[in-house]
């Protein structure tokens, strides 16, 4: 198993485009973090001196102001802190949900797979904004939900490659070794089939986080995300989307970020799975 | 093969019932109702509203004459608009939601398949490196944040093209808000196709019409495209919801009439029937392009015949 990681390790070192994109990945998050302690503004502060001002040395503001006057360099970094927790946890509870429906349709198989398949089937036939979007209208909006909505669903794909691997996974010899000694089905999925998904679960979730910020950010977007004064990514560009004609960086600067992370994390994704040598689908 | 494209057809129907049903309830679970306004109404005229609408019958009731109008293709009068039926305000905003996303993915299939193929066929060049790096940009950055950025250069600056806006009969408007929408599926399919074709070229029969002195092109195009293309089909049905997914935004920031805001604004106005409504068109049409593809799929792949 060790050989296998360094393995994985030095191929994805060879890769420098996926290095680059860890590095540059870990900065943003790095900055999301500790960033604001070293600025002089904050957040929320309003500075009515300097509203809607560009970028520039020449004032506290380097990255601009908002129409409030918020620093918006602060407030970008607030915003993909933000982001950032949301597309970790709720990629979590995908990883979760999906691994454990995927282990056991695929290890059971036979008509109970076959339903928990359809059952997959049907939630995916749906365009899943819906899902979202009731979900909030009916529990209302807030960051506790947004966790637990977007991971809600974003296990289907998961569940789908995990019972694929899981079915492979089953023929195998230890899989009968185990049988045979006598181990009962939970125990088997738990303890022989979980921990040989790794490989394509981890470059899955590496590819999700991305999917998932991308869509928190839609949802804050259309006003069903993050609120005020509270910012997300999502938020701040919908903000700037307004303003683009009078003040373009208060779009250009969350949106330069947004892009930047998004980037990354799929080109990092794309090197994980590279380097681990999974097969899409 | 008939007989097959009615089976799922049939198969479809089920499906669509369960979505709407669970629609229904979920809508009516929610806190609220669609006549909760900022000033209270007084409880009389809530309670008129109420039984005009039907809403003071039980819930069973409600849903069996709902799924009784739907048969008779009326979709119900919206709660929201009130001179509007749902019927009605779908029938104004669909062509413009359908015209933008029909484009969007008609172009995001004609560039991204021959932008694959060529990215293939110079694969581990600098033409390829380049395509797939241009590919991976479209991937991540959302139609949100580009449709902007597309308004701030071309509409803004260059004074080529309007930034949100909306005129019958001119493809102006639409250009920008396609492009936003087409660049992630765009991006998807050159990359799906890429791969699967470089996966393809690698197999036997490719190698037997190489030895047979075939030249290239009629190779790709005659014995490797079809195979590589089935990956490619079984992504169009994401690819439709992605779109109807983007159009949402795409419309909103273009000022488009199309129907994208009727589903948020209706959600959040507990406008039920216009909600049920989208969600019938907007599944109706996932699930009908699902069934296209499984047409393509046997087009595609003669094995799928036999079966």
């Amino acid at each position: 198993m060790s050989g296998f990681w360094q393995d994985a390790t030095e191929r994805l070192r060879a890769n420098p485009t996926a290095v680059a994109a860890l590095l540059l990945m870990s900065l943003v998050m790095l900055l999301s973090i500790v960033g604001p302690w070293f600025s002089p503004n904050s957040a929320e502060a309003l500075d009515w001196t300097q509203v809607a001002s560009s970028p520039g040395l020449q004032h506290a503001h380097w990255f601009g102001t908002d129409r409030l006057g918020r620093d918006l360099f602060v407030r970008t970094l607030a915003g993909t802190r933000v982001s950032l927790a949301i597309g970790l946890v709720a990629t979590l509870v995908s990883l979760v949900v999906g691994i454990s429906y995927g282990a056991i349709a695929g290890y059971v198989g036979g008509r109970t797979d076959h339903l928990m398949m359809r059952l997959i089937e049907i939630l995916s036939g749906l365009p899943l904004i819906f899902f979202v979007i009731f979900l909030t209208v009916i529990f209302g909006r807030g960051p506790a939900l947004l966790f637990f909505t977007i991971g809600a669903i974003g296990w289907l794909t998961m569940a789908r490659i995990v019972r694929g691997q899981t079915l492979s996974i089953r023929q195998r010899e230890f899989i009968e070794a185990a049988i045979a000694s006598g181990a009962g089905t939970p125990r088997i999925i738990v303890k022989h089939v979980i921990p040989n998904l790794i490989g394509p679960v981890i470059v899955y979730a590496t590819l999700t986080v991305p999917q998932i910020i991308l869509f928190e950010s839609f949802l804050s977007f259309l006003g069903l995300g993050i609120q005020e004064p509270r910012a997300s990514l999502g938020t701040l560009i919908a903000a700037g989307a307004g303003e683009m004609e009078a003040a373009p960086w208060i779009l250009l600067v969350p949106g330069g970020v947004l892009a930047a992370l998004l980037l990354c994390l799929n080109i990092f994704g794309d090197g994980l799975r590279d380097a681990l040598d999974v097969k899409e689908r | 093969m008939i007989g097959y494209f009615f089976k799922r057809l049939a198969g479809a129907i089920p499906t669509l019932l369960i979505i709407i049903t669970a629609t229904f309830f979920l809508m009516r679970a929610a806190p609220g109702g669609p006549f909760d306004q900022e000033q209270t109404l007084p409880p009389e005229i809530v309670a008129n509203l109420q039984s005009a609408y039907g809403l003071d019958q039980p819930i069973w009731t409600q849903y069996g004459r709902y799924l009784g109008s739907l048969l008779h293709g009326d979709f119900g009068p919206s709660f929201k608009y009130k001179d509007f039926t749902v019927t009605e305000l779908i029938a104004q905003g669909f062509p413009v939601t359908l015209e933008l996303g029909v484009i969007a993915i008609l172009l995001a299939l004609l560039i991204g398949i021959p932008l694959g193929i060529y990215a293939a066929l110079r694969h581990n060049l600098a033409a390829d490196h380049a395509s797939m790096s241009v590919a991976v940009i479209g991937i991540a950055v959302p139609s949100f944040v580009v449709l902007p950025f597309l308004g701030l250069v071309f509409g803004i600056k260059l004074h080529w093209l309007p930034v949100a806006g909306w005129e019958p009969d001119s493809l102006r408007y639409l250009v920008l808000p396609v492009i936003a929408l087409a660049l992630p599926p765009l991006a998807y399919i050159a990359r799906m196709t890429r791969g699967s074709l470089l996966e393809v070229m690698r197999s036997d029969f490719i190698r037997t019409a190489r030895a047979k002195g075939l030249p290239l092109h009629s190779i790709v195009l005659t014995h490797a495209l079809r195979p590589a293309l089935l990956p490619v089909a079984g992504y169009l049905v994401p690819a439709v919801a992605a779109i109807m997914t983007g159009s949402l935004v795409v419309e909103s920031i273009a000022g488009l009439p199309g129907i994208g805001r009727y589903l948020v604004q209706g959600a959040l106005n507990r406008d039920y029937t216009l909600v049920l409504g989208m969600v019938i068109i907007y599944s109706t049409l996932l699930i009908g392009m699902g069934l296209l593809v499984d047409l393509l799929y046997v087009w595609l792949d003669p094995r799928v015949r036999q079966q």
